[in-house]
């Protein structure tokens, strides 16, 4: 039987830093009816163990499946996909702010332990860059302490250097200069570009190999993007950072990545060379995603490619069987409904998990699913985890 | 009736909706923010008129004003908006009062809100709510002539009326904005101000509603002011697109020109800020500096701090929106403006704002220059 594991795997070209095999993360649901964030979250505290997969047999919502990646040193690594696909799931469990239902870290290729002063000394390594520098900065202490706090906790301060010098240090390589202009700021007083910019400088402090950024642009105005874009673009051929970048725009993933890799509803689809998978999608879901996002060189009702598929992601909670895509795909076979595809090599460091890449389907197996293109019934179904957004 | 006089606004090129001088102040006193000032407009029947901005740059506040919908300490303090829903007769929607305002809202200009979730009750049926406005506007019809109109408007927007039961918390992000469009269209306006429509949500749902949007304008013939902060998705849909900038309107022309020629630093900047899908990686810069500070506005055109081509007059004096001196004869027809010294005729202008525009402002015509012109810039 097919297993997931090992789909799409992006390439590692630099030394591997930090490399996640098989990620699973499952949230037990709550109470029928309700959403499974939000409120869900504070409850979760008190039921870990029913979280990590408990033999209860109650309802989870299958946030990340079996999600491998490794990310290198001077690398960038984007994973693209729309809200609920558990992009963000992700990137709190290669935090470790959240445990994983199943499968393993591994820092420099040992496994990482889940002792108290691991997670410590996994801080100093792996850092988090969060979306809304609105809210990740505290409102009541200045730029000074946000960037103290982190040396402090650390005890990373050098013999003979005052703290002054270390935090003006941090303020320059996020580009906020004069330092001094900044230090005593509150976050009120910074524009989104300049909060974002001590989100990440926080984020420094501790002289980490790995950047989270999870979802760094998307609360801020346009013209400021490019110039925090840069700033990750920068860190990474300066400090040689391995750089973990989550974005549902594919446009700015190609700008900034190394590596593409496209998630939907909890898995990964393709993964592969930047160029070559926005250039050249092998996996219908991310052919879908290009031809949705806005393009000007296509302006015009002739110039616009067809959107390849409706309707919305599904389910979490009642995944679809075998290919989580297949309900919305204009190309959906038989199999597609009973088994999941693996990651197909289609090039060069590029996977696409489909079956459509698959050479010895019977043709009952590739037969069309009946009824599939009208995917109006399946838009109308509400899904879980809307209000999360 | 709309789709008569839409569809033959849209062939003449009638304006619908003038905006002239318009002035928008929040506050009063040594703090007052200048939150728009002097916006000139022109939204024709039928026609997508985009308003693109960022956060701060006053679009929202500009679209309250026109419907009147400012609340304080939003106050309107100079220009006038005329609404020309037919030739010769004009209404002045500043003078109006509150019977007048009501009678035109919604039947004739109706408006589209960022956040579906807020803007519906959420303790109330969507049936209930869309009927709701059709027993307002239309209290001759029956209750059951009404249940039916809502079933049809849902139809329109592709949801099933078996949804009309449903609470908003039932629906999906892209299903409530549907919702909230169903609504909108619920009285045939001319008119249909979209604030930030598809923001919130996923670039597929976004498409989908989009390309929905544009079938219903075809079909009903409906004026759309979109304002987005989505540039990039503008140039695909609108008409003619307004570029506004610290409460200022910066630029104007059709959609395909401001694309292939902008002729203010500001927009160009604003173009080359999004990385693009097709061709080479390169190192792209925005625009260096941040959205100014309202209440401390710099002297001189508001851009100048951030623009790579200022100059010692635009410290000084704050440039008009005018024709750009450069326009050749075929722009000479099109409503195209920027606010820039560079554009006034007395210096050599850099040759990326220079460039040659596209045609004309007719759809057609931005359809057929869309395709061949190469990406020539960002």
């Amino acid at each position: 039987m097919t297993q997931l594991t090992g789909t799409a795997q992006p390439p590692a070209t630099g030394t591997p830093l930090l490399e996640a095999r098989a990620l699973t993360k499952h949230f037990p649901v709550h109470g029928a009816g309700h959403g499974a964030a939000g409120t869900g979250r504070r409850r979760l505290r008190g039921t870990r163990r029913l979280s990590r997969g408990g033999p209860d047999g109650g309802a989870v919502v299958h946030a990340v499946e079996s999600v491998s990646l490794t990310l290198a040193e001077a690398q960038i690594t984007a994973v693209v996909g729309e809200s609920g696909s558990g992009k963000s799931t992700l990137a709190r469990l290669l935090a470790r702010l959240i445990r994983p239902t199943s499968g393993e870290l591994l820092v420099n290729g040992s496994p990482v332990r889940a002792t108290r002063r691991g997670g410590q000394s996994y801080a100093r390594l792996v850092q988090l860059v969060l979306q809304d520098p609105f809210s990740s900065l505290n409102p009541v202490h200045d730029v000074r302490y946000h960037l103290a706090r982190p040396l402090q906790v650390h005890g990373l301060r050098e013999a003979g250097t005052s703290m002054d010098d270390a935090i003006n240090a941090l303020l320059e390589r996020v580009a906020l200069t004069p330092p001094s202009q900044y230090l005593h700021k509150y976050p009120h007083e910074l524009s989104g570009g300049q909060r974002q910019r001590v989100a990440i400088a926080r984020a420094l402090a501790v002289q980490p190999r790995v950047l989270l950024a999870d979802e760094p642009v998307s609360m801020l105005d346009v013209s400021i993007r490019l110039g925090v874009l840069n700033l990750l673009g920068d860190l990474r051929e300066r400090e040689r950072l391995a750089i973990l970048y989550i974005t549902h725009d594919i446009a700015s993933a190609r700008y900034l990545a190394d590596t593409i890799m496209v998630m939907y509803a909890g898995q990964v689809v393709e993964s592969g060379p930047a160029e070559a998978v926005t250039d050249r999608p092998e996996h219908p879901y991310t052919q879908l995603l290009l031809s949705a996002a806005p393009d000007p060189e296509h302006a015009g009702p002739s110039g616009r490619p067809a959107l390849g598929g409706r309707g919305s992601p599904p389910s979490l909670v009642t995944p679809p069987t075998g290919c989580r895509f297949h309900p919305r795909c204009p190309h959906a076979m038989v199999i597609c409904a009973d088994a999941a595809p693996p990651g197909f090599d289609v090039a060069d460091d590029h996977q696409s998990a489909c079956w459509l890449h698959a050479t010895d389907l019977d043709a009952v197996q590739a037969a069309p699913i009946a009824g599939q293109q009208t995917s109006q019934a399946i838009d109308q179904a509400p899904r879980m985890g809307e209000e999360t957004r | 009736m709309s789709a008569e006089a839409g569809r033959s606004g849209l062939l003449t090129g009638q304006p619908l909706l003038e905006v002239s001088g318009l002035c928008v102040d929040y506050g009063v006193g040594p703090g007052t923010v200048h939150a728009v000032v002097g916006a000139d407009l022109v939204l024709h029947h039928g026609e997508v008129l985009g308003l693109a901005g960022e956060s701060g740059s006053g679009k929202s506040t500009l679209a309250y004003a026109i419907t009147r919908l400012l609340r304080a300490p939003g106050m309107i303090i100079g220009g006038s908006v005329a609404y020309r829903p037919r030739p010769g007769s004009t209404v002045d929607l500043l003078a109006a009062d509150e019977g007048a305002l009501r009678v035109l809202r919604w039947s004739q200009i109706s408006v589209v809100l960022q956040s579906a979730m807020n803007a519906l009750n959420p303790v109330m049926s969507i049936g209930t709510q869309l009927t709701d406005v059709l027993h307002a506007h239309n209290p001759s019809m029956s209750k059951a002539e009404r249940r039916a109109r809502a079933a049809s408007l849902l139809d329109m927007v592709g949801i099933s009326d078996d949804r009309l039961g449903s609470y908003p918390h039932e629906l999906s992000g892209g299903m409530r904005q549907r919702v909230m469009i169903a609504m909108a269209l619920a009285l045939e306006p001319q008119v249909v101000i979209m604030d930030e429509p598809t923001t919130a949500l996923d670039v597929v749902t976004q498409r989908e509603i989009l390309e929905e949007l544009m079938d219903l304008r075809e079909r009903l013939g409906f004026a759309v002011l979109f304002i987005t902060h989505d540039l990039s998705l503008l140039l695909e849909i609108a008409d003619s697109i307004a570029v506004m900038y610290a409460g200022r309107l910066v630029e104007r022309a059709a959609a395909a020109a401001l694309f292939r020629a902008p002729r203010h630093p500001y927009t160009l900047g604003l173009l080359s800020s999004f990385p693009a899908l097709h061709g080479p990686r390169q190192r792209l810069t925005g625009i260096p500096g941040s959205p100014p500070d309202l209440r401390q506005l710099p002297g001189g055109c508001v851009f100048h701090p951030r623009c790579p081509y200022v100059m010692a007059r635009c410290r000084t004096d704050a440039p008009p929106l005018l024709r750009p001196a450069g326009a050749g004869d075929r722009e000479l027809t099109e409503s195209r403006s920027a606010a820039c010294w560079l554009q006034d005729g007395s210096s050599a202008v850099p040759p990326e704002l220079a460039k040659p525009a596209p045609g004309g402002v007719s759809p057609a015509a931005t359809s057929a220059v869309a395709a061949p012109v190469a990406r020539s810039q960002s």
